[in-house]
C-alpha cells in the first residue's frame, strides 16, 4: 500500500489517500474502512440518458464518485473489496443520494475519510505501507487423499486449492490400484502448485504432512519435472525453497503445526503467521500450567484490564470490525489502555488459522502479570446467571 | 491487459515448438547407468551397503560352487543314465518342469539331479515335486538360515538405524542385536477379534493389531504357521527381503504389502487377513503403531471386537513405551475408548531376555495396574509370552525348556480361540461404514467396510448418507466369496449400481431406506480427557473420527464438567478442561456427518477427538443437535 496523501489528526476526523497495490491491501483497506465513513474513489456507472423525444440510451461512463459507507463485503478468495453506500458529493452523472457499489480496484487511489481516526487504525496503515515486512510462503499440508495448497502472506492465509481425491486401500493382490490412485493425487496437488504458487514472489514453500506423504510426494514431483517438459522447470529451478515438515494431517488446521516447527520459525520467525502462532500457544501452555493467570472472554479480561494486570493482550481484528461504534470504541481503549500499563497488545489477524481458532474463543485472550484467582471464582455466579437465559 | 496477456501466451507456444524441433540428445536417448547414478538417490547404496554385500556376498560365493560342481557330476549322471531312458515326451516334460522350479526357487542351492529325480518321482507333476523340493530346502537349511539371521541383525540394526528416520528412543548396546530396537518406540500392538460362526448369524472375527513390523512379523508367522501362507509365497518374500538386506522382515511381508511399508519397514495402513482357528473364522486386521498412522489404527479398532496388545519385553523397550505418553498407553486407551473390552496381551521378543519369568512377571504386574485403570476386566484380559521371529508359542505350544519350565497355558492361538463372542445387533436397522472405494472387476465400484447393525440382502434399496443418494446392492462378496446377504458384524465388500462414485466418500454411512441414521453437525458429547499437554477451551480446532470418517470440528461449548466415577455436574461452563477431565461438550463439524446416540446405537455412537497427532480425548455421544 502506498500513503499519498494524509490530512488528520488523532481522535479527530481527517481523510488519507491510498494506493493498494497487492491483494493483500485489500484486506487491510477491509479493516481500515467502516461503517459511516466516506470513501472517495473512481469508478464506473451505468448512466441513463433520456432524450426529449423519450428514447432512451444507456451508457457506462468512468467517474469519481464519493460515497457514504453502508455496508462492505470483502471476497477472501478474489481479494475483492466491495464497498456500498449513498452518493454524498453530487456530479454531472449521479445524483445526491443515488446507491452506489465502489469496487477498490488494485493501483488506483482511494480516499477515505473518517469522522474519527484512532490508534487501531493508524497502526494498519503504517503496517500497510511498510515495504519491508514482505515474506510470503506457501504452504501444502497433505495427507493421503486431502491436500490443501495455501498461501501465507503478512496478514492473511489464503487456501488457494483443496484436493481431495479418494484412493482405494491396499488390499490383497489389488496394490497397484492404490498406486495408482495415489499418483492420481499427487499429481493433482502438483497441478496445484503450479497454478497457484508464484515462484517469484514466494520466498519458501512448505510441505507439511504425516509419516512419508511428503517424502514421496516430493521424490515423485522431483521425478515427474525431470521426466516433462519445461512447464514443471519452475520446479527443478526452485528446489532449494521446498521444506518438508511434519504436520499431523492434511486438515487446513495443521498449517500451525508447521509454522511451530523450529526449522521453519528460524526461517520464518519474522512473520506475523508464525509469531501469533507462537503467542497463542504460551497463551495455551500458561492455561494448563498456571490457570490463574490466563484468562479469555470480554469479561474476565476487562476486569483484569482494570487492575492493569495484562501483559500481553491477544485480541482478533474481527473485533474492530463490528458495527457497533460504541462496542469498537470499547476495544480501542481496551488496546490503549494495556499499552499504557506497560502491557503488550497484539492483535491477530483472523485469516490466519490462529486469529482463527482465537475469533472462536471470544476474540479476545489475556496473559496477566500476576495471578487473579478471583477472576475464576466470581465467574461461577455470573455463569449461573447466563445458564438462566439458555 | 488480457490482449498482452494473449500474445504472450502465444510466443509460449511457439517457444514450445521451437523445443521440440531442438530437442537435446539427452533427453530422448536413454540415459546411461553411470549418468543416472549421478542423479538419482539411491536409497539403498551407502545405507545397506555393508550388510548387504557381506550376506549376499557370502551366499553368491557358497552357491556358485556348490551349483559348479553338482552342475559337472549331474549332467554327466544324467546323461549317462537318465537321459537315455526318457523318451522326447518325457524330455520335454521334464526340462518344462525343472524350468518352472528353478523359477520359483531362484538361486537356491539344488542340484539339478536332484530336481531330475524328484520330478521324475513325481511323474511331472510340478506342485508335488515343488513341494518336496521346498521341504527338503528348508530342513537342510534350517541350521544355516538361523545363524545367518543372527548375522543379519546385526548388520541390519547398524544399516537401518542410519536409515530410520524417526526420532530414536535412547539407544544402549543390546538394541543392535534385536532386529526392530531402531523403529521409534512404537513396538506394541493390538489384534481385536470378533468370532464368527458360519451360519446366517456370521460375525466376522476381526484382528487388527496395532504397532510396527514386529507385530505384523509376529503375526505373519502365526498366519505361516498356521498354513495360511502358502510355502511359496513365503520363499519370495524371503529371496526378496534377503535382497533388500531385510531379511528379518520377511513374516511382516506377508501383512505390509505395498513397497512403501516393505521399504520402510513399518505398517502403515491396516492389512486384513483370514485364518481360522478350530472354533471360528477369525479376520486379522493388522493396524499401523506409529503416530503418524494413529488415524488408521483408530478405524482398524472400531472394526474390531477384541484387541491383541503387544508389547516388547526387551529391556528399555517396554518402559519407553509404557511411560507418560508412549503409545503403549495411548493404544490401550483408545482401544477401551473404543467399545473393546476383552484383550490379550503378547509379550513378545521373551526370547531376547532367555525366556526369563522375572521380566515376564514384571511386565504383566506393571500392565494389569494400568489396564485395570483404564477400564478393563481382569478375566478379559490374557498375557501370554511368545517370539514372533522364532515363532515359540505362536500356534504349536512351545518346545524351548526355558519357557516350558514355568509357563504352561494356552498359545496365541488357543488365547484368539477362546475370546468370547461379542453381541451383534441384527434386530437393529441397517447401518453400515465404508472404508474403502474403489473399482471392482465387473460394472460399477465397490465399497468395503463392516455391517454395523441389521441386515442387507442385495437388490435392496439402500440410502448413502450423508449425501443422500439412494443405490441399490448388486452384490455382496465376503472374503471374496458372493453372498445374498450380510448381517452385523461382517466384513464386507458390496458392489453399488445407480449412484455416482463422486457423491460416495469415505465415511459415509450406508443406511436403511425406511430408517436413515441421523445427520447433523451439531452434536453434544460426554467426553473423557487424556493426557494433555494443551488444555481444552472453546474454539479449539480437533480431528473427529468416527469409524472411518475423519472431519475436522470446533468445540463450541464447554457445557460442564463432571465427575469422573459418578458422573454428577461439578462446574458448570468451565473455563478449560485439563488432564483425566470428564465433561459435557458441544462440538460442530465443518460438515455434515451421519452419527447415532450411543443409547440408540453403540457402534455408531463413539468418537475420538484428535489434536495435533495426539489422541487428547474420546466421547459418547449423549445428543444430536440440529
Amino acid at each position: 500500500m502506498k500513503l499519498v496523501d494524509r490530512s488528520l489528526v488523532r481522535g479527530n476526523a481527517g481523510s488519507v489517500t491510498l494506493i493498494p497495490e497487492e491483494s493483500e491491501d485489500m484486506w487491510h483497506a477491509f479493516n481500515i474502512i467502516s461503517e459511516g465513513d466516506k470513501v472517495r474513489a473512481t469508478t464506473i456507472r451505468k448512466v441513463q440518458n433520456e432524450t426529449a423525444t423519450g428514447s432512451s440510451s444507456s451508457n457506462r461512463v468512468r467517474t469519481m464518485l464519493t460515497i457514504s459507507v453502508e455496508a462492505i463485503d470483502f471476497d477472501t478468495q478474489a481479494c475483492v473489496l466491495r464497498l456500498k453506500g449513498r452518493n454524498v458529493e453530487e456530479n454531472q452523472f449521479v445524483k445526491m443520494g443515488a446507491y452506489h457499489t465502489l469496487d477498490l480496484e488494485l493501483n488506483r487511489k482511494f480516499q477515505l475519510i473518517k469522522p474519527e481516526w484512532d490508534i487501531i487504525c493508524l497502526e494498519r496503515i503504517e503496517m500497510a505501507c511498510d515495504v519491508t515486512q514482505h515474506a510470503d510462503a506457501a504452504a501444502i499440508i497433505m495427507q493421503e487423499g486431502l491436500a490443501h495448497v495455501c498461501l501465507i502472506q503478512q496478514s492473511m492465509t489464503l487456501v488457494r486449492s483443496k484436493i481431495d481425491v479418494n484412493i482405494p486401500r491396499k488390499r490383497k493382490g489389488q496394490v497397484a490400484q492404490h498406486e495408482k490412485g495415489l499418483n492420481k493425487f499427487y499429481d493433482a496437488v502438483i497441478q496445484g502448485i503450479l497454478r497457484h504458487i508464484n515462484f517469484d514472489v514466494v520466498k519458501c514453500v512448505l510441505i507439511g504432512s504425516p509419516g512419508f506423504v511428503k517424502d514421496q510426494f516430493f521424490q515423485y514431483m522431483m521425478q515427474q519435472a525431470m521426466k516433462t517438459d519445461k512447464t514443471f522447470q519452475v520446479l527443478l529451478d526452485n528446489r532449494s525453497k521446498f521444506m518438508l515438515v511434519h504436520a499431523s494431517s492434511g486438515f487446513k488446521h495443521s498449517l500451525k503445526e508447521i509454522l511451530q516447527d523450529p526449522a521453519v520459525l528460524s526461517k520464518m520467525s519474522d512473520t506475523k503467521a508464525a509469531g501469533e502462532v507462537k503467542t497463542l500457544e504460551n497463551f495455551y501452555s500458561i492455561l494448563q500450567t498456571e490457570p490463574a493467570k490466563a484468562f479469555y472472554g470480554k469479561k474476565h479480561v476487562m476486569k483484569a484490564a482494570e487492575a492493569q494486570a495484562i501483559e500481553t493482550l491477544l485480541i482478533s481484528d474481527s473485533l474492530f470490525r463490528c458495527q457497533n461504534v460504541a462496542l469498537r470504541k470499547e476495544y480501542v481503549n481496551l488496546v490503549e489502555s494495556v499499552r499504557d500499563s506497560g502491557g503488550e497488545a497484539k492483535i491477530f489477524s483472523s485469516m490466519h488459522i490462529s486469529g482463527e481458532q482465537l475469533s472462536q474463543l471470544t476474540g479476545l485472550a489475556a496473559i496477566l502479570r500476576f495471578p487473579m484467582p478471583e477472576l475464576e471464582d466470581s465467574d461461577t455466579e455470573d455463569n449461573d446467571d447466563d445458564d438462566t437465559d439458555d | 491487459m488480457s490482449r498482452h496477456r494473449k500474445m504472450r501466451s502465444i510466443i509460449f507456444e511457439s517457444d514450445d515448438m521451437d523445443d521440440v524441433y531442438s530437442h537435446s540428445v539427452d533427453d530422448d536417448a536413454p540415459i546411461s547407468p553411470t549418468d543416472a547414478n549421478q542423479w538419482l538417490y539411491d536409497r539403498e547404496r551407502g545405507q545397506q551397503s555393508m550388510s548387504s554385500f557381506i550376506a549376499d556376498h557370502r551366499n553368491i560365493v557358497e552357491e556358485d560352487e556348490e551349483q559348479c560342481d553338482s552342475h559337472d557330476s549331474n549332467r554327466r549322471n544324467s546323461e549317462s543314465f537318465e537321459m537315455p531312458s526318457l523318451s522326447d515326451d518325457d524330455r520335454t516334460k521334464l526340462q518344462s518342469c525343472i524350468e518352472e522350479i528353478r523359477n520359483v526357487i531362484g538361486e537356491a542351492p539344488v542340484s539339478e539331479r536332484q530336481l531330475v529325480e524328484t520330478v521324475l518321482k513325481h511323474d511331472f507333476d510340478f506342485q508335488k515335486s515343488l513341494d518336496e523340493i521346498l521341504n527338503d530346502m528348508s530342513q537342510k537349511a534350517e541350521p544355516q538360515v538361523k545363524n545367518n539371521e543372527k548375522k543379519e541383525l546385526i548388520e541390519k540394526g547398524i544399516g537401518s538405524r542410519l536409515l530410520d528416520n524417526f526420532a530414536k528412543p535412547s539407544t544402549n548396546t543390546p538394541i543392535i542385536i534385536t532386529p526392530t530396537s531402531d523403529r521409534t518406540n512404537i513396538r506394541r500392538g493390538f489384534e481385536l477379534n470378533s468370532p464368527q460362526i458360519l451360519s446366517p448369524a456370521t460375525s466376522g472375527r476381526n484382528t487388527p493389531e496395532i504397532s510396527d513390523e514386529i507385530r505384523s512379523t509376529l503375526m505373519g508367522h502365526t498366519l505361516f504357521d498356521l498354513g495360511n501362507v502358502p510355502q511359496r509365497v513365503m520363499h519370495k518374500y524371503e529371496q526378496e527381503s534377503r535382497k533388500l538386506g531385510k531379511q528379518s522382515f520377511v513374516y511382516a511381508w506377508v501383512l505390509d504389502e505395498t513397497g512403501e511399508e516393505r521399504e520402510r519397514g513399518i505398517t502403515m495402513d491396516v492389512g486384513s487377513t483370514r485364518f481360522e482357528t478350530p472354533s471360528k473364522i477369525v479376520t486379522l486386521l493388522d493396524a499401523p503403531g506409529h503416530r503418524d498412522f494413529i488415524p488408521n489404527m483408530i478405524y482398524g479398532a472400531t472394526q474390531a471386537d477384541v484387541a491383541l496388545l503387544v508389547v516388547d519385553a526387551t529391556r528399555g523397550e517396554f518402559e519407553t513405551g509404557f511411560e507418560q505418553g508412549g503409545q503403549t498407553r495411548e493404544h490401550a486407551l483408545l482401544v477401551r475408548s473404543l467399545g473393546i473390552s476383552q484383550l490379550g496381551v503378547v509379550v513378545n521378543k521373551l526370547d531376547t531376555v532367555n525366556w526369563s519369568k522375572e521380566r515376564f512377571d514384571e511386565i504383566v504386574s506393571k500392565l494389569k495396574v494400568f489396564l485395570r485403570q483404564a477400564g478393563f476386566k481382569e478375566a478379559d484380559i490374557n498375557y501370554i509370552p511368545c517370539s514372533g521371529l522364532t515363532g515359540e508359542n505362536l500356534v504349536k505350544p512351545s518346545t524351548d525348556a526355558e519357557l516350558i519350565s514355568w509357563y504352561n497355558g494356552p498359545t496365541l492361538i488357543q488365547v484368539i480361540d477362546n475370546f468370547k463372542m461379542p453381541e451383534r445387533s441384527i434386530d437393529k436397522p441397517f447401518r453400515m461404514s465404508i472404508s474403502d472405494i474403489f473399482k471392482g472387476t465387473g460394472s460399477g465400484f465397490c465399497v468395503s467396510g463392516r455391517v454395523e447393525t441389521g441386515v442387507m440382502c442385495t437388490n435392496d434399496k439402500i440410502l448413502v448418507c450423508p449425501s443422500k443418494e439412494q443405490a441399490i446392492v448388486k452384490g455382496i462378496a465376503i472374503d471374496d466369496a458372493s453372498r445374498t446377504s450380510a448381517f452385523a458384524g461382517d466384513h464386507v465388500t458390496v458392489t453399488l449400481s445407480s449412484v455416482d462414485v463422486n457423491n460416495i466418500s469415505i465415511g459415509c454411512i450406508l443406511c436403511d431406506i425406511n430408517n436413515p441414521i441421523p445427520m447433523t453437525q451439531r452434536i453434544q458429547i460426554r467426553i473423557i480427557v487424556f493426557n494433555i499437554t494443551i488444555p481444552i477451551t472453546l474454539g479449539t480446532p480437533v480431528l473427529l473420527h468416527h469409524q472411518s470418517l475423519i472431519e475436522p470440528a470446533v468445540i463450541l461449548k464447554l457445557k460442564a464438567q463432571l465427575h469422573k466415577q459418578t458422573g454428577e455436574i461439578v462446574k458448570k461452563n468451565p473455563r478449560c478442561l485439563g488432564n483425566n477431565s470428564c465433561a459435557l461438550v458441544e462440538i460442530e463439524t465443518t460438515k455434515v456427518i451421519c452419527i447415532e446416540r450411543y443409547a440408540d446405537c453403540k457402534e455408531l455412537g463413539r468418537v475420538t477427538l484428535r489434536i495435533a497427532g495426539v489422541t487428547v480425548a474420546s466421547g459418547l455421544v449423549t445428543k444430536i443437535m440440529k
